[in-house]
């Protein structure tokens, strides 16, 4: 890290206490701390450099196609790489990039907007990146070796089956999937644990900040939903390996079986990406618009009520399976009724903006992109829950256009605004604001050139997932135009990782609160200590740093200093509860994790790995859950050293 | 900004927490959830599955009644001394819990030998027909369930017979007690489906 890590904590404790925080959560130098660290901060960083280093590659799929699509009849790319382009695309941007990079983000700051000195769970957090690491390397590297997947994203049976995908192209692709999916799930987990139980004092459900509630909801959907594709992909997986009829009429099954268990999990995975971003875009729009966010209990029903419809709408993408009317009916219904809480929240933002005093600055610039952008996709969206409409263009290019509006428009973007807007706090320095602004408009006005042109290709009747198309169709023209603002995108995001990567060196020193942001993270120094907070600070509002500017910060003293120590608060109310300890730096999840690689990738070959590479993944869970020396008695052992009376030493650890 | 004020003093809050007033407790949950979703859905594949198809078995008899009952029997009734082990763990009574976690780690042998029982007496084979698949995928997926709380409770009664037991280690039991339960409740309607579906539906 940059020379500005030893900054002096910004709440103005004095030295000796930062010094001996700092060495309680330390972590070995060198290689061996380097894998074990558990450091919340650590792990996300990783986390977030390894989505977007999936982001670019899976950019290099796209603009591969984009070159194959500028003309007609090309022969540039042949049919068969086509299909593992389209399905690298999708797999890698769904899968390893837009998931994994939002649950980093949070990762990286709920302990910090929620005022705890850690993640819950640190190790599995841990875990999570090792596992996600390694399932993202074996995809690549099985498509390096031409066994990459081949039928698209959603791999549909019996197209991915024993059948018609013979070899072991889709058992990569399903392998994947388990191996994202334990991802998220770790860390899903450890976040809800987060949110629930380690909020600082006084910071009840009612004050939480609204990003916290967008990772509290996401988390839920990937408790909820994740299931569901491990299940689809496990009987895949097993139909090709040992003969299983899960997904084959032949002996009895229904072809629509996991076409209802992948957008069981399909469908709420959009807003397990979008959710999060929503959440960003409530803590950029309040920093700058100096306004505390209108309507905030409105906008935390419609994040969960987001959550809750988003379950009830998967049947969306079946419609031209020809399923009975009446469900038809039901999930048209639901589509068009999703729309009523993201409408809310846009009006909310809005209201909020029209009272405050905006600052155009980069991150803003990416909410007001997002919000015209979303809007689009969002009214193409209202369009396609409609039946007639939707059989029309199904499987076209104004598919193609719509979902690109909302995952583009309605999570990059605000993603690209919360990297602008929370780099100061991970780095130490800003990024540049006018290489930012270079970046913004060719990122945005690139994208509506690329993908506008689709919807148009899509109603003329231009299918997806072709790798060419004859001249005849009269396609060229705007595939061409669409293939040339591709590149104009790329430069736009070659540009921020520029600014990225050049700022995080060299960029101005940026202080512990550079926006004058109101969120707990800025009372920290950029980038935070270790222990982010060395006292548990006192929430008494929404917008505690802004409450706090004439009389300073409240906290509570007392947690363990020697010792890793969290705070365990309340659900409802956060009061405190009790202290824990936080784990050390260990090697265990790193070991777990490669045997959870080895037993992956095993089982893509023979079904008795499953049985025998299950026994080392044991072995390294009891040597990862076998217990530490107790906190109670880490904690008496610092008790007694400063000299507490025997009375209070008992009251707290017995 | 100005400098913080500390207003209050946290040097007396307990140093470990039991049930959901403990981190462990959430981490449970969680785990229960994702697990809890997972037989869920495959217990709706099942319906599913069975609600398409023209007759139900397929092509095979029923799985014998017996040592599917017999399991079931025996893991409804575990849950008196597991009961007693939660208790034990709440009152800090170390002779107890250790007494406990042993006698749980017999029944989960005890479950895991009539379990080879069930599997060889499903009538049908994961590769016989739709049928045949989803009925070994609920109850792989059960067993896989089984074993890793039946290793967490031979583990936990390893380290419990070879160590002082600290305050928190008791909430490890307690929170190892509340995944048994679990494990009772989410078998149940497994039984129903793996066992009385195709009864009801041929």
């Amino acid at each position: 890290m940059s020379a500005v890590d030893a900054d002096p904590p910004a709440m103005g404790d004095d030295l000796a206490l930062h010094e001996r925080l700092e060495r309680t959560w330390s972590r070995p130098r060198g290689l061996w701390g380097w894998i074990a660290t558990t450091d919340h901060k650590e792990i996300a960083r990783r986390y977030i450099v390894t989505a977007f280093i999936f982001f670019a590659l899976a950019g290099l799929t796209a603009l591969a196609m984009r070159v194959q699509l500028a003309r007609p009849m090309s022969n540039l790319i042949e049919a068969d790489t086509y299909n593992q382009l389209f399905s690298m695309h999708g797999t890698t941007m769904m899968f390893l990039f837009a998931v994994p990079v939002m649950e980093a983000f949070g990762l990286y700051f709920l302990p910090l907007v929620l005022g705890a000195r850690a993640i819950a769970f640190p190790r599995l957090a841990a875990y999570s990146y090792w596992v996600y690491l390694a399932g993202g390397v074996m995809l690549y590297i099985a498509f390096l070796l031409n066994v990459g997947p081949e039928t698209g994203w959603f791999s549909y049976t019996p197209l991915a089956g024993p059948e018609y995908s013979p070899g072991k192209r889709t058992d990569f692709w399903a392998q994947m999937v388990t191996f994202s999916e334990v991802a998220a799930i770790s860390l899903a987990i450890g976040s809800i644990a987060t949110i629930m139980k380690m909020r600082a004092p006084g910071m009840t459900l009612a004050r939480m900040p609204l990003f916290a509630w967008s990772i509290l909801v996401t988390s839920f959907m990937v408790i909820f939903a994740m299931p569901a594709v491990m299940l689809a992909s496990s009987f895949l997986l097993s139909d090709r390996l040992i003969g299983t009829h899960f997904h084959n009429p032949a002996e009895g099954s229904d072809p629509l079986l996991w076409q209802h268990l992948f957008w069981f999990f399909g469908h709420p995975e959009v807003y397990i990406i979008f959710v999060p971003a929503l959440g960003m875009v409530s803590e950029i729009v309040r920093t700058f618009t100096r306004r505390t966010i209108f309507g905030y209990p409105l906008m935390v029903l419609a994040l969960v009520g987001t959550g809750f419809l988003a379950f009830g709408l998967w049947v969306h993408h079946m419609f031209a399976t020809g399923l009975p009317e009446l469900g038809n009916s039901f999930y048209t219904a639901a589509s068009m009724a999703i729309a009523l809480p993201t409408g809310v929240q846009i009006f909310c933002w809005i209201a909020t903006m029209w009272d405050g005093r905006i600052r155009f600055a980069t991150p803003m610039l990416y909410v007001i992109a997002f919000i015209v952008t979303l809007v689009l996709g969002g009214l193409t969206g209202v369009m396609l829950a409609s039946v007639p409409l939707d059989l029309q263009v199904h499987d076209t290019y104004f598919v193609v256009a719509h979902f690109h509006y909302v995952l583009i428009g309605g999570a990059v973007f605000p993603l690209l605004g919360a990297v602008s807007y929370w780099f100061p706090k991970i780095t130490g320095r800003m990024m540049s604001e006018a290489w930012g602004k270079v970046s913004f408009w060719l990122v945005v006005l690139g994208f509506h050139a690329t993908f506008f042109p689709m919807h148009i290709l899509g109603v003329t009747g231009m299918p997806r997932r072709v790798y060419t198309y004859p001249e005849e169709t009269g396609w060229g023209g705007l595939n061409l135009f669409s293939s040339i603002s591709a590149f104009i995108v790329a430069i736009g995001v070659l540009i921020f990782v520029i600014n990225v990567t050049y700022s995080w060196r060299r960029g101005r020193i940026a202080g512990p609160n550079p926006w004058d942001s109101p969120g707990l993270e800025w009372a920290v120094s950029s980038p935070p200590p270790r222990y982010n907070f060395a006292h548990a600070p006192y929430v008494e509002s929404r917008d505690p740093l802004w409450h706090a500017k004439d009389e300073g910060l409240a906290v509570m003293g007392g947690l363990a200093v020697d010792a890793r120590e969290v705070l365990v608060t309340s659900v409802g109310s956060a009061h405190p509860e009790a202290r824990e300890a936080s784990p050390p730096p260990s090697l265990w999840p790193f070991i777990a994790a490669m045997a959870t690689t080895v037993l992956f990738i095993g089982s893509i070959f023979n079904e008795w790995s499953l049985v025998w590479l299950s026994i080392p993944l044991a072995i390294a869970l009891i040597g990862w859950f076998w217990p530490r020396p107790a906190h109670t008695e880490l904690l008496a052992a610092e008790m007694r050293a400063h000299g507490e009376p025997e009375d209070k030493i008992e009251a707290v650890v017995k | 900004m100005k400098p913080p004020r500390v207003i209050d003093d946290l040097s007396n809050v307990k140093a470990y927490g039991f049930g959901f007033k403990s981190l462990w407790g959430w981490g449970l949950l969680g785990f229960m959830l994702v697990e809890g979703m997972a037989f869920v859905l495959a217990g709706g594949a099942y319906i599913y599955l069975m609600t398409q198809a023209p007759r139900w078995p397929l092509d095979s008899a029923p799985p014998a009644l017996l040592y599917g009952t017999i399991f079931t029997l025996i893991m409804i009734a575990s849950q008196w001394p597991n009961v007693r082990v939660d208790k034990a763990a709440h009152d800090r009574d170390a002779p107890g819990v250790r007494r406990g976690v042993v006698v749980m780690t017999l029944i989960g042998i005890a479950l895991m030998v009539v379990r080879a029982f069930e599997l060889a007496n499903l009538n049908t084979r994961w590769d016989q027909d739709a049928y045949g698949s989803i009925v070994w995928a609920l109850m792989v997926l059960h067993t896989v369930h089984l074993l890793a709380d039946l290793v967490d409770t031979a583990v936990l009664a390893v380290f419990l017979h070879t160590h002082p037991i600290p305050p928190e280690r008791f909430s490890h039991v307690e929170d190892n007690a509340s995944y048994w339960l679990f494990v009772v409740i989410s078998w149940l309607p497994l039984y129903l489906l793996v066992y009385w579906a195709p009864r009801w539906a041929s």
